[in-house]
């Protein structure tokens, strides 16, 4: 072996940020990753872009297929953290699954005018016991509801945080990231 | 050879025995760590196609990869104490 390994590759670790189409995650991965986002498009057919439902996203252009990711390294701790979004909808659970093995955890996006979009994603990850936390995109010209009245309507525990983010800036998607790490924090024993 | 999308691949140095242009592409890339998620990206290839080029190198040894570490990241506190500490800086 020609490299130490340790010295060489840092820690990975990896969250999954997860909603509807046209919801901001693509956006929300942007604001936070330090490199251009990522894509790459596999193993989805274009024949699924055709039954999203686009109601009430008028405004995108291009809808999220595949897999977007962008990347935070925090040299200090020499810690790379992967974010990664994809659409939430029960047929790209393949694609989740592989994705969500060994992930920290997940921000799940909503946004108001659609928050049905992000039931199935609320699902995936209550059923695979992966911490999350909503994160509701403040979109201009969308309703503001109380944080719980989106507790209420997604029927979430009310140990799942909900934040505000505007997915657009990274100090708010950042603050949203790390209220996802407080939020695993609570669930650790403090260590002696 | 199990390659995760977030398996680590880097240049080794040696030649390499595999000289189709997609393999020195990929070759070129890796001088630093890179996930392979990102090689896919960069290679504009569906990843399973950019596992299989990736495999041929490892297995000519003018790679070598690390799989993800088995972390229990998230119930790791001091994994997640310096997260949060980097998270800060930004």
């Amino acid at each position: 072996m020609a490299y130490n390994e340790s010295e060489v590759f840092p820690t990975q670790v990896k969250i999954l940020i997860a909603g509807g189409f046209g919801v901001g995650k693509t956006t929300f991965v942007g604001a936070a990753s330090e490199i251009e986002p990522l894509s790459t498009e596999e193993l989805i057919t274009a024949a699924s872009v055709g039954v999203d439902s686009l109601s009430g996203v008028e405004n995108k252009s291009a809808t999220t297929v595949a897999l977007d990711f962008g990347r935070i390294t925090i040299d200090h701790h020499d810690i790379v953290l992967y974010l990664f979004g994809t659409p939430g909808q029960e047929r790209f659970w393949f694609m989740w699954d592989e994705l969500s093995n060994g992930a920290l955890g997940a921000i799940v996006m909503a946004d108001t005018r659609r928050l049905q979009a992000c039931f199935e994603a609320v699902d995936f990850f209550e059923n695979r016991g992966i911490q999350f936390l909503v994160a509701v995109n403040e979109f201009d010209g969308a309703f503001r509801y109380e944080p719980e009245e989106v507790r209420a309507a997604l029927e979430l525990d009310p140990r799942v945080p909900i934040v505000l983010c505007d997915a657009r800036d990274t100090q708010s998607a950042t603050s949203a990231l790390r209220s996802l790490i407080k939020h695993l924090l609570t669930a650790v024993p403090s260590s002696a | 050879m199990d390659l995760d999308l977030l398996s680590l691949v880097i240049t080794t140095g040696q030649t390499s025995s595999r000289t189709d242009p997609e393999h020195l592409k990929v070759l070129g890339l890796c001088h630093k760590p890179l996930s392979v998620a990102e090689v896919a990206a960069y290679m504009r290839l569906p990843v399973m196609v950019t596992k299989v080029l990736l495999a041929d190198l490892v297995d000519c040894e003018a790679m070598t990869m690390r799989a993800p570490r088995p972390t229990s990241g998230s119930t790791d506190r001091v994994l997640l104490e310096k997260l949060l500490d980097g998270l800060q800086r930004i």
